[in-house]
């Protein structure tokens, strides 16, 4: 159900823009406005989601305890996994971040011939870890169209994906990355009966929007060519405000942007924002140096003792008019 | 808001990182090029056309060159035949370079725009570049 509704919402867009790339009177909107809104929704929801989090108090430690906290001399500490220093937190984030290391921690358990038997379960690692660095470069890539000069930086990590020289425009090697670590993700959530019950559209869609955008990508480079100079100029007048839509544009190019459009304003209301939380997590962003420090609750006020003594001073005339005894006379 | 101070600074590397290519510009326009055609020999073509139509070769030139280089070089066919019918002879050099002289002016600038580095001049070279 969620697979057949995510699937219609990508195709939806897709024939939407491609429709609309069609109408010289709405390329303006497929090729500026859409764009843009979907920038701007996608930067300031994107800040506005980090700074709501930031405004949630974390009354007490509570990161993932996944070895042998800091003790005694002679019990091994296990300094990265159960940090108690800033540098301990930052070098456990920067695993996390860059490595995905708790993903490489991901077990599997089987029974085999009566016995419960957990074995390493690497290939979700290696296919975010491969999907996640692919993206990432793919994007940085797409800057030398937004930039003029371009910097020698993007022209260099252009020159060493395409380094293969296979064919003429050249082979990306984050494409076939791409391409073959999200149909992995997305052929997982399909075919293991656990995480098929599990999955809802929240998480067919981004894949379905994902693999769209991968697949219009490389379609438009060797297969339905559009003049790539017009599609920079495009491109140049988005990022340098003076925004133009020129002719010769094909329609596949409207689909691709619609789509990366799409993901931008779909960006901070969904799943995806994991990209600003892995930075929020208290479970992973906190030292466990609780007892070390006195972490103190944020909205704690002192609470109002009333003493006997005060209670005494309150009711003394009563008191002693009803003959009990008093403390201070 | 909680630790302001680090989650700021995360912020602001956020914005700055993803707005990198509208504060590199500037605000600056850069419209695209135009490829020079004004060489001596376009400009006795009684008609100016190139080997196929100027859609065509805009778009995929790049994918037909490496087709002739394939069909030229690796099946010896040095004919091909354009969708207009017409034989062309394969030849970067004496064919395309005949017309196209200026390769600063045409090639490159186009090229240089988007960020491309074709490995054509890895073997080819440019007759009007230096003459020894």
């Amino acid at each position: 159900m969620g697979l057949i509704v995510s699937l219609g919402a990508v195709l939806a867009i897709v024939v939407v823009a491609w429709i609309g790339g069609q109408v010289p009177g709405l390329q303006g909107l497929f090729g500026i406005v859409v764009p843009y809104v979907a920038f701007v929704t996608f930067l300031f929801g994107f800040m506005y989601k980090v700074v709501n989090w930031a405004r949630s108090p974390v009354p007490f430690r509570i990161p993932t305890t996944g070895g042998q906290e800091v003790s005694l001399p002679w019990i091994k500490w296990s300094k990265l996994d159960n940090p108690s220093t800033t540098a301990g937190v930052v070098g456990r984030m920067a695993l996390e971040i860059l490595l995905f290391r708790s993903l490489f921690r991901n077990t599997r358990a089987e029974h085999r011939s009566g016995w419960l038997i957990y074995g390493p379960s690497k290939w979700l690692w290696l296919a975010a870890l491969g999907f996640h660095y692919a993206f990432f470069t793919i994007a940085i890539r797409h800057l030398r169209l937004f930039t003029q000069p371009i910097p020698g930086l993007i022209e260099a990590i252009d020159k060493i994906d395409g380094m293969f020289q296979i064919g003429a425009p050249p082979i990306y090697l984050t494409d076939v990355v791409f391409i073959l670590a999200v149909g992995f993700l997305f052929c997982r959530r399909l075919f293991l009966p656990k995480v098929r019950y599990i999955s809802l559209p929240a998480d067919y869609f981004p894949l379905f929007l994902l693999l769209a955008i991968g697949t219009t990508g490389i379609l438009m480079r060797f297969f339905f060519r559009v003049d790539i100079v017009n599609v920079k100029a495009l491109a140049m007048g988005l990022a340098s405000f003076h925004p133009v839509v020129p002719e010769g544009i094909g329609a596949i190019f409207f689909i691709h942007i619609t789509l990366v459009s799409s993901l931008f304003a779909y960006f901070p209301f969904s799943k995806l924002m994991h990209m600003g939380g892995v930075f929020m997590s208290p479970t992973r962003n906190l030292a466990n140096n609780s007892r070390m420090k006195m972490h103190v609750n944020p909205w704690r006020t002192p609470p109002k003792f009333h003493t006997y003594e005060e209670y005494e001073e309150k009711y003394r005339d009563l008191m002693k008019d009803a003959g009990i005894p008093l403390e201070r006379e | 808001m909680y630790d302001s101070g680090k989650v700021i600074i995360g912020l602001v590397i956020f914005f700055g990182f993803f707005t990198f290519a509208f504060w590199y510009n500037m605000g600056k326009a850069a419209p695209a090029p135009k490829p020079k055609l004004d060489t001596p020999v376009i400009k006795k073509m009684v008609k100016k056309q190139c080997i196929e139509s100027t859609h065509f070769m805009r778009t995929t030139h790049m994918q037909l060159l490496n087709h002739l280089r394939d069909q030229a070089l690796r099946q010896g066919n040095r004919w091909y035949t354009n969708k207009r019918g017409e034989k062309v002879w394969i030849s970067l050099q004496n064919t395309c370079l005949k017309c196209h002289s200026n390769k600063k002016e045409f090639c490159d600038k186009c090229h240089n725009y988007v960020g491309v580095d074709p490995y054509c001049w890895d073997c080819h070279f440019d007759p009007n570049r230096s003459k020894l």
